[in-house]
């Protein structure tokens, strides 16, 4: 990667001899030996097994259970339930900020979900905890409960995702459809999902008087902390949470949710330690999932292929209790040019647990419909596919008019079709066949996701024996936080990575934000790139101000930090190690703290997003429907790319996924019940290594000057977009048949013969 | 998870004699069973572990050219028998569609026979179910259902046994070896599911007690060799149960089907064998037409249970499928993907 020259990036700092290097995860050896300990591998002295006993209806109360049954099961300590519980110091209903999202917690009888808890068990081993849930019993009073894209009256949601307005508009979409050419008018259906982590949540809590040491999954230390905080009654340092690592969580592990709150609940009541884990199904409930979406998608064009409007509505649902909207119709904000684009949501309330943030939530639902209606479109004006999205290539972001901060979706347009061989498409479907008779089908879809920044704080310090050390509490949920960001930490105080001690992963650390929105390299790496700089900082003035420094005189500015050195920039020949500069000042180590935080001059001159254009293969049995991807080339573009091993991993994972979102995934909602009939890996399909063909990853070489000052945009979402709409696309193309409800499944392609 | 007592028999004798109380289940690998009772779907009393029992694990052919499976073979062992997997191809190729190469190297043959169904209701605690609960309902018929039986269910069961393996097996008249209190018997396996009726809880016609020791092929089952095949379409690669699959032997000569064997896999509650489309085959020379026509008679008697009525085509399209895959002949090895309708799959495109 050739050095950069970015305005906001101090002088004396040089990028590229860390940054940009394919190191494979520094964790690595640790994980496959086993010695990695997640959240449930710890078992602190006399810790105790709580499991946790979930509702079998969704909608009614509990009218009793059987405790006594329980707590005469050998082993079992003692039953949390309404009656029974430590108090919170705040009702857990209360939304104290918009972060925070209503949670179980034993408040009440009331069920408002399936699988949502009602009472905890603790035991001396998980066999009697778990004997002793199913002792329960509970009756209950059941309440007819509201299922579905179709329950009671549909509203109008004051805001959608993180307050993103529920509707938006730019020029007249009526006016634009009346004149059109051609009009499509196509509806779509998107099936909950469930995040799935391989990692369930869990928790282990010890108290110790009113301290509180916590071992879980977060994807937001602080959050997690100031919740725990506010729900408690204790004070911030008070509390100890413990995550280096996550088996995953995709947005499931961001915010506070009820079952670890019981955890340390259940460790209160008990007063010892307590571990609690969630079983896979119960996983389908108090954590989050991704709602259902129908779409309907109005598009016109001209003579020309022009789009003339775009309008794109989009029904969801939340829960009874909360309100989380996915933002799906928001996908058509930034990719097509269209004069007159209009974006708009309903939504019902269904009993259901609150859907959530999950993994490009509103891009990945809402991209599939818009790139299949393109696709429609492109095929009603007889124009290949890519032809029709050159067409209507954004220039400047449709919905807002402002410029891009650096968009190079054309070369990876260009470099994803050449790579795939794309121009050999046959533009009538049902038209290529393998030599073994399979249909075969070529579909693409263009990737979005926007190029967020949170806050975070980094603490940075150079150590007299030479070496640095970075702080930041940062969070590694398998996307490989631990190298990329001790990547940008050596960079920033310019020493080799092995010769920076780089701490993450708990509470006591600086804030370094959520790890979500594909926004953590960013902010976290802007926070430890401004720590490392004011430390190099501190120490030139070090060395410059003192006459005995072959440094004195060359100012702050004319030195340069690089391989544990500081040399002069006019003659690199001049300059001091970093042990010679704090030896000679008498200092055990230099310290500074720096903060990463979006940019609002430059929100306000930019849209800022990341792109990507992926082509999928399929083949399909022509009589008996079933479907299998061939070949899949994703081509994005996404600013500095830290480490191209872990990039690349995040950018397979997108496109597994999306291959996942068109052809597997789907909780089966039971319509009478609205319980989740398949909550389990067996029966909620997501790819085995058998459905995942061989994936091909292009990264394009992209700079970008605004978004943050290492140039870099996420990558942990985009993959999923556009992937999904290519496999859909790719299935119409090799089938001729249009599936619109998704996952598609084999009786929508069992042809007439 | 409840309390049970575990025993470990020394011999057949004592396992049947603990197996009989009421209560009690065998033990096998667990694949199957270790879920449920976590589940709380089975609660047994008591585990009658058969893994440690002698003589059960054995491959034989017997001297009228028969073979002997024990009933503690594992899945994964059978079918990377290479005597086998050449004699009996379509069983070879059904074992390696089934589940994963890890449970299969566990799964047993006598577990894999008595898996139970995986409708989601019977796995489902809260929900009604006339298989796990006698007489308390079936909250598959109005719910859920699309992967549900179109033959031989009952308006109080609409559940599909899941065995791939059961599926060959049954087409080449398979025999089931049992001991029990009244000590040895056996059956067809045609004969040891039992279709739901009004007793759906009652699955298959063993007594308490009863053990299955052997699986056995009779002497005529191999000379379906050359043209064997298995074929499953299911919701994923690999890794998921059969929406509907097929078992097709011919016994080709001079051209001529002189003998046709044909069974469904996920559309009843036991392996079906359509004896009638055999019928159809016996003595014509294989052809598209003749193949539509078993498929046609096969699937006579189908009706949806819920929304599944596309189960119907699909089987009759597998069947001419399979018919058509086992009429080309056996492939020389057994394909990467087997039973898939990839298996095939090469790779150069062409308009
Ligand atoms: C995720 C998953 C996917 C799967 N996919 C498939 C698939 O695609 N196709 C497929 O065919 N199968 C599939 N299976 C099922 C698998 O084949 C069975 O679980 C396995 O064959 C059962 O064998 P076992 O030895 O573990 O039996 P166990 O679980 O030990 O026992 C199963 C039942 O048989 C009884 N039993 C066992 N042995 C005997 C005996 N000798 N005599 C009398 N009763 C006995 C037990 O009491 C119990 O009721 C899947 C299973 C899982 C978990
Ligand atoms: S179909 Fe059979 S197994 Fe399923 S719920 Fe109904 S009775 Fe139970």
């Amino acid at each position: 990667m050739p050095e950069l020259n970015l305005t906001s990036a101090p002088a004396h700092i040089r990028h590229g001899s860390n940054i940009g290097q394919p190191l494979t995860r520094r964790d690595g050896v640790l994980k496959v030996t086993g010695q990695a300990t997640y959240a449930a591998d710890n078992h602190p002295p006399g810790m105790l097994y709580a499991v946790t006993a979930v509702a079998g209806i969704s909608h009614g109360r509990v009218i009793s259970l059987d405790v006594a049954a329980a707590k005469r099961h050998p082993g079992v300590v003692d039953v949390m339930t309404p009656e029974h519980k430590p108090q919170l110091a705040i009702d857990p209903e209360i939304k104290t900020n918009p972060f925070v999202f209503r949670m179980e917690a034993l408040q009440s009888n009331e069920v408002r979900y399936a699988n949502q808890p009602i009472a905890v068990v603790i035991a001396e081993t998980l066999e009697a905890a778990t004997e002793g849930a199913a002792l329960l019993a509970p009756r209950y009073e059941t309440l007819p409960p509201l299922v579905g894209l179709d329950a009671g009256e549909s509203f109008v949601p004051p805001v959608v995702g993180v307050g993103n307005p529920t509707e938006i508009h730019r020029g007249d979409v009526e006016a634009g459809l009346a004149s059109a050419e051609k009009r499509i008018d196509a509806t779509y259906e998107t099936p909950p999902q469930y995040h799935n982590a391989m990692e369930p949540h869990g928790i282990v809590a010890s108290w110790d008087g009113d301290s509180l040491s916590v071992d879980m999954p977060t994807q937001g230390l602080k959050l997690s902390l100031a919740r725990i905080a506010e729900l408690f009654g204790i004070a911030h340092d008070k509390i100890h949470i413990r995550s280096p690592f996550l088996g995953g969580g995709f947005g499931s592990k961001g915010l506070m949710g009820g079952p670890p709150v019981l955890g340390i609940m259940a460790a209160k009541l008990v007063g010892r330690p307590v571990k609690l884990v969630l079983r896979r199904e119960q996983m389908y409930g108090p954590v989050g999932h991704r709602a259902p979406t129908r779409q309907r998608l109005r598009l016109g064009v001209d003579g020309e292929g022009r789009l003339t409007a775009l309008d794109h509505h989009a029904r969801t649902v939340s829960s009874t209790f909360d309100d989380f909207y996915e933002p799906a119709a928001d996908a058509s904000h930034t990719l097509y040019a269209a004069p007159a684009i209009r974006t708009s949501h309903d939504a019902v309330r269904v009993h259901t647990g609150t859907p959530l943030f999950m993994r490009a939530p509103g891009e990945a639902t809402g991209s599939i419909a818009l790139e299949s209606a393109i696709d429609e479109m492109a095929w009603a004006c007889g124009m290949d596919p890519l032809a029709f999205r050159l067409k209507n290539y954004a220039e400047v972001e449709p919905i807002s008019g402002k410029p891009f901060s650096s968009k190079a979706l054309l070369a990876c347009y260009e470099q994803g079709a050449a790579r795939f061989g794309w121009a050999k498409r046959s533009l009538q479907p049902r038209q290529m066949r393998d030599d073994a008779g399979l249909l075969v089908g070529w579909g693409m879809g263009t990737a979005t996701f926007p190029a967020l920044m949170f806050q975070a704080e980094a603490r940075a310090a150079i150590r007299r024996d030479g070496s640095g050390v970075m702080e930041i509490g940062a969070h590694d949920m398998g996307q490989g936080a631990w190298t990329a960001l001790a990547q940008i930490a050596a960079d920033a105080v310019g020493l080799d990575i092995a010769r920076v001690e780089f701490k993450a992963g708990t509470s006591d650390l600086p804030d370094a934000g959520i790890a979500g929105g594909s926004a953590h390299t960013a902010t976290a790496g802007a926070a430890i790139h401004s720590a490392g700089a004011a430390v190099i900082a501190k120490l030139a003035d070090l060395a410059t101000g003192d006459e005995r420094s072959p440094l004195f005189g060359a100012g702050n500015a004319g030195v340069i930090a690089r391989d544990g050195r500081l040399v002069r920039r006019d003659d690199e020949s001049r300059g001091e190690s970093y042990a010679e500069i704090l030896a000679r000042a008498g200092v055990a180590e230099v310290e500074a703290r720096g903060t990463g935080a979006p940019n609002p001059a430059a929100m306000e001159e930019y849209a800022m997003h990341a792109h990507g254009a992926v082509f999928a293969e399929v083949k399909v049995d022509p009589e008996l429907g079933q479907v299998r991807v061939s070949r899949m080339v994703g081509a994005f573009a996404a600013g500095r790319i830290v480490n191209p091993r872990m990039v690349q991993s995040q950018l397979f994972g997108g496109m597994i996924w999306g291959l996942s979102f068109a052809l597997h995934e789907e909780a089966i909602t039971d319509r009478r019940t609205g319980r989740i009939m398949n909550a389990n890996l067996g029966e909620y399909h997501v790819p085995v290594n058998a459905d995942v063909p061989p994936l091909d990853v292009i990264t394009v070489e992209e700079h970008d000057p605004h978004v943050n000052a290492l140039g870099i945009k996420g990558v942990g979402e985009i993959g999923i977009t556009g992937s999904a709409g290519a496999v859909a696309n790719a299935v119409w193309h090799a089938t001729g048949v249009r599936v619109r409800k998704f996952p598609i499944r084999i009786e929508e392609l069992l042809t007439p013969r | 998870m409840k309390p049970f007592e575990y025993i470990r028999p020394a011999t057949v004798a004592e396992a049947v004699a603990a197996a009989a109380q009421p209560g009690a289940a065998y033990l096998a690998a667990g694949t199957n069973l270790l879920d449920l009772m976590k589940g709380g779907v089975s609660r047994p009393d008591r585990l009658v572990d058969v893994t440690h029992l002698d003589g059960l694990d054995a491959i034989e052919t017997l001297a009228d050219g028969s073979l002997r499976i024990g009933a503690l073979v594992s899945n994964a062992d059978l079918a990377h028998d290479p005597a086998f997997a050449k004699s009996y191809p379509a069983v070879a190729e059904a074992l390696l569609s089934g589940a994963s190469a890890q449970l299969r190297n566990a799964a047993t043959v006598g577990g894999n026979l008595l898996q139970r169904t995986r409708c989601a209701y019977f796995y489902d605690t809260a929900s009604r179910c006339n298989k796990r609960e006698a007489g308390s309902g079936c909250d598959a018929s109005e719910g859920e259902n699309r992967t549900h039986a179109v033959l031989g269910w009952s308006e109080n069961c609409i559940a599909t046994h899941p065995s791939d393996f059961c599926v060959p097996l049954v087409a080449l008249d398979a025999m089931v070896e049992i001991e029990g209190r009244g000590g040895h018997r056996e059956i067809a396996l045609d004969e040891l599911h039992r279709l739901p009726g009004d007793t759906p809880a009652r699955e298959s016609v063993l007594e308490p007690g009863d053990l299955i020791v052997a699986v056995r092929l009779p002497p005529a089952a191999h000379a379906f060799a050359a043209h064997a095949r298995y074929l499953k379409v299911r919701e994923r690669t690999s890794y998921a149960f059969a929406v509907v699959s097929a078992a097709a032997a011919l016994r080709i000569e001079n051209g001529k089907i002189a003998e046709a064997r044909l069974a469904l896999g996920g559309v009843a509650a036991k392996p079906w064998r359509a004896r009638a489309a055999e019928d159809v085959l016996r003595g014509v020379a294989p052809a598209a037409d003749v193949f539509q026509e078993a498929a046609r008679r096969a699937l006579t008697d189908a009706k949806p249970s819920g929304d599944n009525a596309f189960k119907i085509e699909l089987a009759r399209r597998i069947v001419v499928r399979a018919l058509t895959l086992a009429a080309a002949g056996t492939p020389a090895r057994m394909p990467a993907l087997p039973a898939s309708p990839f298996a095939s799959t090469t790779g150069a495109i062409h308009a």
